[in-house]
């Protein structure tokens, strides 16, 4: 459950603030698939960083399952997120110089498990996105909807409870999308995975249960 | 293992950038090793010296004479167990402009020389040839290996300080005891230089260019250059009597100006070799932005951020580092082939390899420090927006 309660952030541009969200409280059940959406700079991707504890709010408090993200300490913080929380961006962001495999692996080094263990993981985590045939290769051998795919798969390898996606679809084409977006339906279906995407896309939107719309750091 | 192999990863993800900073660096830690070199060379003679060994010669300059009569009365002087006398005699060896066919010669008391100088090993045989021999002359095996001086060659040397056409059998070739012993040397008879002076000038005989003896104790040397000195303050020729050490610390000094710029064209080497590590390794972590973000996202601590800059700072700090090291030595072997006599000891000595060593390292430290701290400093949110 995450429960987002009076949540208000604002950035520092030179000697001005700019506020960017706006006394927001939201709530997101076990299991639910939440689509944010809403023009450029109406706070969707902060609200998701908040979430998913790569941020924090001047005001107000943000729980996921229990736990009061915005009081935790840098080091706790990042425990946390290597715990609970897989991220899909929008650029992929894969490390260039590691094979797909190596890049689904790495969340999975911060954890005790041997080697065998984690290879067995990462093998699981392509083979459901997919991609069990592609773990050698590098992320520029791979396609658009490909490289999205590994870092779907290096999201939830850890198996988190939560999935954070900042414009999944927003690089690819409609049929990568479409693969992408069928993908994280499974997740959410067949695997109870809380998901919460920021999206532009009306077509990505249609796959959450709900839609919240974002204007000006406001829920409208 | 993990943070290791990324480090190597990223330090060939531009591999032509990667190079071309590690000859960079090489070159420049190869300029700084070479340049300590040459620094340590000039002062070799310092580092050499006797402990208890001094030298008189005239207080107005080192190239006025004293008198051969100075000899038996500083030979008097209680602390004093062994004196000898030497003569600059310059001259050219086939043509002087060649830097190559310079060494020093010096006219010497056969008897009493290689007792205050035991450094210089002469093997005995030789040795008595020689003393028996007037034109006879002892060559360093280094100048004999360069030369190709054998035993009972003659050597033609032209004078100038005196002049006339001058020719030295070889009769001995002497070796060092030590590595900084001086192995370019050419020694002869002052008595044959003497009487042949007699002969062509009249009035310049009867004269030395600087005695040396050995004190007792070596406590006891500035009481004994004040007792040699003041015998002599009102003579028509003054003496300056100090250690070896001093001696020679001052030629060392009338070069100063020389080799302060070297050191201080080696300290700004230091600053090249840091701003070409600082701009490779700035240049990569502002690409990374992303990627440290995309780490610190998953989890990895600053530890895991420090240890991929400073490590890719350091791998390619000490591949650099470690080159120049390795070129130093041929560099150095070819400088001291091409002018033997101009440092007679010229080694690559292993203060000056840590001392490289340690600049490398230093610098790959510091070329990491900006970029880790900003990378640190760069929120994940900020870190996700960049566009590297």
């Amino acid at each position: 459950m995450i429960e987002v309660r009076n949540v208000s952030k604002s950035y520092r541009r030179d000697s001005l603030r700019v506020p960017v969200l706006n006394n927001i409280t939201i709530s997101v059940p076990d299991g639910e698939f939440l689509a944010l959406m809403g023009p450029s700079g109406s706070g969707k991707t902060t609200l998701l960083n908040l979430i998913a504890g790569i941020d924090r709010p001047d005001d107000g408090s943000i729980e996921v399952n229990g736990t009061n993200v915005a009081a935790l300490s840098e080091s706790a913080l990042a425990q946390w997120r290597a715990n609970n929380v897989g991220f899909i961006f929008q650029f992929y962001n894969l490390l260039p110089v590691l094979t797909a495999f190596e890049n689904v692996e790495l969340p999975l080094l911060l954890t005790n498990l041997p080697k065998k263990k984690r290879r067995e993981h990462v093998e699981a985590a392509l083979t459901l996105v997919g991609l069990a045939d592609r773990m050698g290769h590098y992320p520029k051998q791979l396609s658009g909807g490909q490289e999205q795919r590994v870092a779907i798969a290096r999201a939830l390898v850890t198996d988190p409870t939560v999935l954070v996606a900042d414009e999944p679809t927003g690089d690819l084409d409609r049929v990568s999308a479409g693969e992408v977006m069928t993908l994280l339906d499974r997740l959410n279906k067949e695997f109870k995975k809380t998901i919460v995407m920021v999206t532009h896309d009306p077509r990505a939107a249609e796959k959450a249960h709900k839609v919240m719309h974002l204007d000006k750091g406001e829920l409208t | 293992m993990f943070v290791l192999k990324l480090v190597i990863k990223n330090a060939l993800r531009h591999k032509l950038r990667t190079l071309l900073t590690i000859t960079g660096i090489a070159v420049a830690v190869m300029s700084f090793g070479f340049l300590r070199t040459v620094v340590t060379a000039w002062s070799y003679g310092v580092e050499a010296s006797a402990a208890n060994r001094m030298i008189t010669r005239n207080a107005v300059s080192f190239i006025f004479p004293l008198p051969y009569s100075y000899r038996d009365q500083i030979a008097r002087i209680p602390g004093i167990s062994q004196i000898t006398w030497a003569n600059w005699f310059g001259g050219a060896y086939k043509d002087p402009a060649d830097f190559k066919n310079f060494f020093p010669r010096m006219a010497i008391d056969p008897e009493t020389y290689f007792l205050v100088y035991p450094e210089l090993i002469v093997p005995p045989d030789q040795m008595k040839v020689f003393a028996q021999e007037r034109n006879a002359c002892i060559v360093g095996k280094k100048i004999a290996d360069q030369h190709g001086f054998k035993i009972g060659d003659v050597i033609t040397v032209e004078g100038d300080i005196y002049p006339g056409r001058w020719d030295f059998v070889v009769r001995a070739i002497y070796t060092g005891r030590d590595k900084s012993t001086d192995e370019t040397q050419m020694f002869f008879h002052w008595k044959y230089l003497d009487e042949r002076i007699r002969e062509l000038q009249p009035g310049r005989d009867g004269q030395i260019g600087w005695y040396v003896f050995l004190a007792t104790d070596a406590s006891k040397m500035p009481a004994i250059a004040q007792t040699v000195d003041e015998q002599y303050v009102n003579s028509r020729a003054g003496t300056k009597t100090e250690s070896e050490r001093e001696f020679q610390q001052g030629f060392v000094s009338m070069s100063s100006a020389i080799i302060r710029s070297l050191e201080i064209v080696s300290f700004i080497i230091i600053g090249i070799i840091l701003l070409v590590l600082a701009n490779t390794i700035v240049m990569a972590s502002r690409e990374r932005t992303t990627e440290y973000a995309v780490l610190k996202t998953i989890g990895f601590s600053p530890g895991h951020i420090i240890g991929l800059i400073g490590g890719e700072s350091l791998l390619i700090a000490a591949l650099g580092g470690a080159l120049g090291l390795v070129l130093t030595f041929p560099l150095a072997g070819a400088f001291a082939q091409m002018f033997p006599t101009f440092f007679p000891v010229f080694n690559v000595e292993t203060v000056t390899i840590i001392l490289a060593a340690t600049v490398a390292a230093v610098a790959g430290v510091v070329a990491a420090l900006f970029p880790t701290i900003r990378a640190l400093r760069t929120s994940i949110a900020e870190g996700l927006r960049a566009i590297g």
